[in-house]
């Protein structure tokens, strides 16, 4: 542990602190996962590369990255519109409703999976619309999209709304003042100051969606091919006693969460370069 | 009605009401009605679904799910897994956040990552590494099971998956408040005399105390709903390794639709609960920084 | 309230709750009069079966030996179970949807002999079952045997082969219909002087069970899974299942909302169950374990078995009543017809296999 060398400091306790979080780190989370890596070395390159292109791991990988993205997409609009609702309007319900928004996030996900598939088959309240019109809500890619909208939910507005809280209204006076329109100060002032949060809260919704499970398994059908997630073929390829294939779906969502965060970081990094620069 | 919409009051001093910083009023109805709509279409009717199927068949139905023991066994699980890894991750989480944000070293941002880790792997992986971890067929499976000791497919392998899932609840509502607020206090504390345990109990604590509760209580939501992870790590043992959660899933493929929803609309109020405690912690907190500061906060310069 | 909590007490807490937990996880059975608990480890649709076969068997032992057996039950897709006990679930006996899912278990783990199937009577199956068809009540759409499943108006729900035991007798019971219908006798299938007409039977059997396929618009993980969204969700036109999930779909949801249907020919499934020595002979629950299993083929397990819709191999000890309940129909064994499990594993169900080439996403 030479490279964790500390500057000086004159507060006890940063050895054992540091050695013993270091430590249940390792054990919990950087032990199990890198063995992860080595069971997917195994197959080597060639069979790495023939188990993630298979097709049945293509189409999963399809679903499970259109879906998080789309789900994602439609979160970033609407969560953007009820982000702004709620910071910038007075209604009544309206802390019950900034309070509900964390229910993805403290619902566990089993009960979001039943409740959204009661809610979503062809007899269920909202099914049974999507029916007349044509549409399958649960058990077809639409369904996953929705329970994945639902899960990512509370990340875009939670990013959101602390950077709408910040905007400078000095900012947006100004520019009424000079005559711009609602629509274009809204467009060249206030979106530009928060993209960075939009892009992070997006990116948040879709690291999730890609990994989701609980929610998915009910709702989706699981049709290989159709509405299998890579997640669900990741147990499947373990019922299977194909461990080898599970490790490396598994590897190549872990690689694709890592990029994300990756982008969160830099992003965050992004907006905080803006708020200095802007104070 | 006509109170309905205006603009909101900014929360920080110095701003008022500005005309020019407001929509038209027909686009703020629009957006008002949006926002309610999405979020009682996507958020709280699923809600309304599951107490509604619950109590299906009447009361009595419902209150007679509970009395399945393999329910009460679920229930007894989720607790005793949620009292061994939530206390776990608030030692961690208290630890790591005094490492992290109280001193500079390098491969800082390496430890921080790692803490955000659990975050972005989906659950089924987290549990898909304990087996491969401690199964039969794994490394450490041989030895375990030559002494005798169960991991996977027992307690102790819920435990641990359900501690990998919320290793970062309590370490991330840590970390950025005790890195804003420096060492200043605590540094006084010590030139004044005090242990370093002392100081960190009489300083640093009652700096971070609603954040702590704060990740507390995210942290125990999720590991008392956690399914990915337990659900390849639990063996499904009925009244034995079933968490509420897999117990759901076990009722729903029975037919027992009523139980599934019952045992479910357990886990929803605790959400509930959960979100009830948190928006208070969020107001107590917000309380206590004015209160604290007196002055305007001093961040904003 | 947070500045009174002594960290040392917290420590405290959590060690005590650490070992109290990890105590509950470790086993320790001694043999003799001590209280016994033996795991039996089973797939989907025999949890009824068993809740009433352990009360039964629990009663009879207590009697017989004075000793107490509390019996735990795991139950899901035969797939995940089988894996599951491979990766360590401590099973003293399975009781799964095929004789593949132990052989994996035997060639995997090595938890117990590569000749498990002889070492109990029939196979190691102390009850068969087969496929038939559920259809929604009043049979609107007129489906009679198989061939109606592949009309285009007909949607046909059946759990996916490669996680579910019963989906692949589904799938196998298609395939063999298919060559029935070809070749008129299935014994033509051993006759190497009939290879042509085989080869051209199997080809229209690959296409026959394609196009059911094509039918299917959900394909659950498991049994369970497909019947409730055949009954639950209202999806489909008919629900390929297990012949005793069929009738307690009929028995649970009434019999005014679904109908059993018996095609010309089905397949014979027979679920094994098996002793898994390394666990047992740990737990030192072999005596009661062998019990266990043996007396399934006793008249009072041959009768819970025909009570839950299994079919008793011994059907002079069970309830006439129950008996006339089954419907007559041609079964063709697995060996007979596909060179037994193994091969039709390998074939039609291994990664690869002709499953995955047949099985294409529908509109």
């Amino acid at each position: 542990m030479a490279f964790l060398a500390r500057r000086h400091s004159v507060l006890p306790g940063f050895g054992p602190t540091l050695g013993f979080s270091f430590l249940y780190l390792s054990l919990v989370v950087l032990i199990p996962l890198s063995l992860l890596f080595f069971r997917s070395a195994d197959l080597g390159w060639g069979g790495f590369w023939n188990v993630i292109t298979s097709p049945r791991v293509v189409a999963a990988c399809r679903l499970s990255f259109g879906a998080a993205f789309a789900g994602a997409a439609v979160n970033a609009v609407c969560g953007l519109v009820v982000a702004w609702t709620l910071v910038r309007y007075r209604f009544p319900g309206q802390r019950l409703l900034d309070a509900v928004i964390d229910l993805p996030f403290a619902l566990p996900t089993a009960v979001s999976g039943i409740a959204l598939t009661t809610l979503y088959a062809p007899t269920g309240w909202l099914g049974r619309p999507l029916d007349a019109i044509g549409l399958k809500g649960a058990f077809s890619p639409l369904g996953v999209t929705i329970a994945l909208t639902f899960i990512g939910l509370p990340f875009v507005v939670r990013t959101l709304q602390p950077a709408l809280e910040d905007l400078d209204l000095d900012q947006e006076e100004a520019a009424a003042v000079l005559g711009a329109s609602r629509w274009r100060t809204l467009r060249r002032i206030v979106l530009p100051a928060i993209t960075p949060a939009l892009l992070t809260g997006f990116a948040l919704a879709f690291a999730r969606g890609l990994g989701e499970y609980g929610s998915v398994v009910f709702i989706s059908g699981n049709m290989p091919m159709r509405t299998e997630i890579a997640p669900l073929l990741i147990v499947a390829k373990l019922e299977q006693y194909d461990y080898a294939g599970a490790a490396a779906i598994a590897v190549l969502l872990l690689v694709a969460s890592f990029l994300l965060l990756l982008t969160i970081n830099l992003l965050q990094r992004w907006s905080g370069r803006r708020h200095m620069r802007g104070a | 009605m006509g109170d309905l919409v205006r603009v909101r009051r900014h929360r920080f001093a110095g701003r008022h009401d500005r005309a020019a910083t407001t929509e038209p009023r027909w686009v703020g109805l629009l957006l008002l009605a949006t926002t309610v709509v999405f979020l009682g279409l996507f958020l709280l009717l699923p809600l309304v679904t599951v107490f509604t199927e619950a109590l299906r068949k009447g009361a009595g139905a419902y209150f007679a799910s509970f009395g399945d023991p393999a329910a009460l066994a679920a229930i007894r699980l989720t607790l005793t897994v949620a009292a061994i890894a939530v206390p776990l991750n608030l030692v961690f989480g208290v630890t790591a956040a005094w490492a992290i944000a109280k001193f500079e070293f390098r491969g800082k941002s390496f430890v921080t990552t790692l803490i955000d880790v659990p975050l972005a792997v989906s659950p089924v992986i987290s549990g898909a590494i304990y087996v491969l971890l401690f199964g039969l067929q794994g490394l450490l499976g041989p030895w375990l099971s030559a002494h005798g000791l169960q991991v996977i497919f027992a307690v102790p392998g819920i435990v641990i998956a359900t501690v990998f899932v919320t290793v970062p609840f309590i370490a991330r509502e840590l970390i950025p408040l005790m890195q804003e607020q420096g060492i200043e206090d605590e540094e006084a504390a010590l030139t004044l005399g005090a242990s370093g345990w002392q100081t960190f109990r009489r300083v640093t604590l009652p700096n971070v105390k609603w954040a702590l509760l704060y990740g507390v209580i995210l942290c125990n939501a999720r590991a008392m709903g956690e399914f990915g992870a337990v659900s390849v790590v639990s063996g499904h043992i009925r009244g034995k390794t079933n968490t509420m959660p897999l117990q759901v899933e076990i009722l729903y493929n029975e037919y027992n639709f009523v139980a599934a929803f019952a045992v479910a609309s357990l886990l929803a109020l605790l959400a509930l609960v959960t979100l009830a405690l948190k928006t208070l912690v969020e107001r107590l907190s917000a309380a206590a920084v004015t209160l604290d500061s007196g002055l305007p906060a001093a961040e904003e310069i | 309230m947070i500045r009174r909590l002594d960290p040392s007490w917290l420590l405290a807490a959590v060690l005590l709750l650490g070992s109290l937990g990890c105590g509950g996880g470790g086993e320790q059975q001694a043999a003799g009069r001590q209280p016994i608990t033996l795991l039996n480890v089973s797939y989907d649709p025999t949890r009824e079966l068993y809740r009433d076969y352990n009360e039964a068997f629990a009663a009879h032992w207590l009697k017989e030996t004075g000793q107490t057996v509390t019996l735990e039950m795991s139950h899901g897709g035969a797939g995940k179970q089988a894996r599951a006990v491979i990766d360590g679930l401590e099973a003293d006996v399975v009781t799964l949807a095929l004789a593949y899912d132990i052989d994996a278990i035997a060639s995997r783990a090595q938890l117990l002999p590569a000749g498990w199937q002889a070492r109990l009577p029939h196979n190691s199956a102390p009850y068969t079952s087969t496929i038939v068809f559920l259809v929604r009540k009043g049979n609107p759409l007129q489906i009679r045997d198989w061939d109606d499943l592949v009309r285009p108006d007909v949607a046909v729900i059946t759990p996916n082969p490669k996680t579910s035991g019963g989906a692949r007798w589904n799938y196998l019971a298609a395939w063999a219909f298919a060559l029935k219908r070809e070749l008129g006798d299935l014994s033509r299938l051993q006759d190497p002087a009939q290879a042509d007409a085989v080869a051209a039977a199997e080809v229209v059997a690959r296409r026959f069970v394609t196009d059911l396929f094509a039918r299917v618009p959900v394909l659950d993980s498991g049994a369970r899974g497909s019947t409730n969204t055949f009954v639950q969700r209202q999806i489909g036109d008919v629900l390929l299942a297990w012949e005793n999930e069929a009738f307690l779909a009929v028995n649970e949801l009434g019999p005014d909302v679904v109908d059993i249907v018996v095609p010309s020919l089905s397949i014979l499934a027979e679920p094994s169950v098996a002793l898994v020595d390394v666990f047992a002979d740990k737990h030192g629950t072999r005596a009661v374990a062998e019990a266990y299993l043996e007396w399934l083929y006793s008249p009072t397990g041959q009768r819970i078995a025909a009570k839950h819709y299994y079919r008793p191999v011994d059907p002079q000890h069970a309830d006439p009543a129950d008996l006339a309940r089954f419907p007559d129909v041609e079964l063709v064994k697995i060996d007979e017809v596909f060179g037994g499990w193994a091969n039709a594993q390998r074939i039609h169900f291994d990664d690869g296999g002709t499953f995955d080439q047949i099985y294409v996403p529908g509109p």
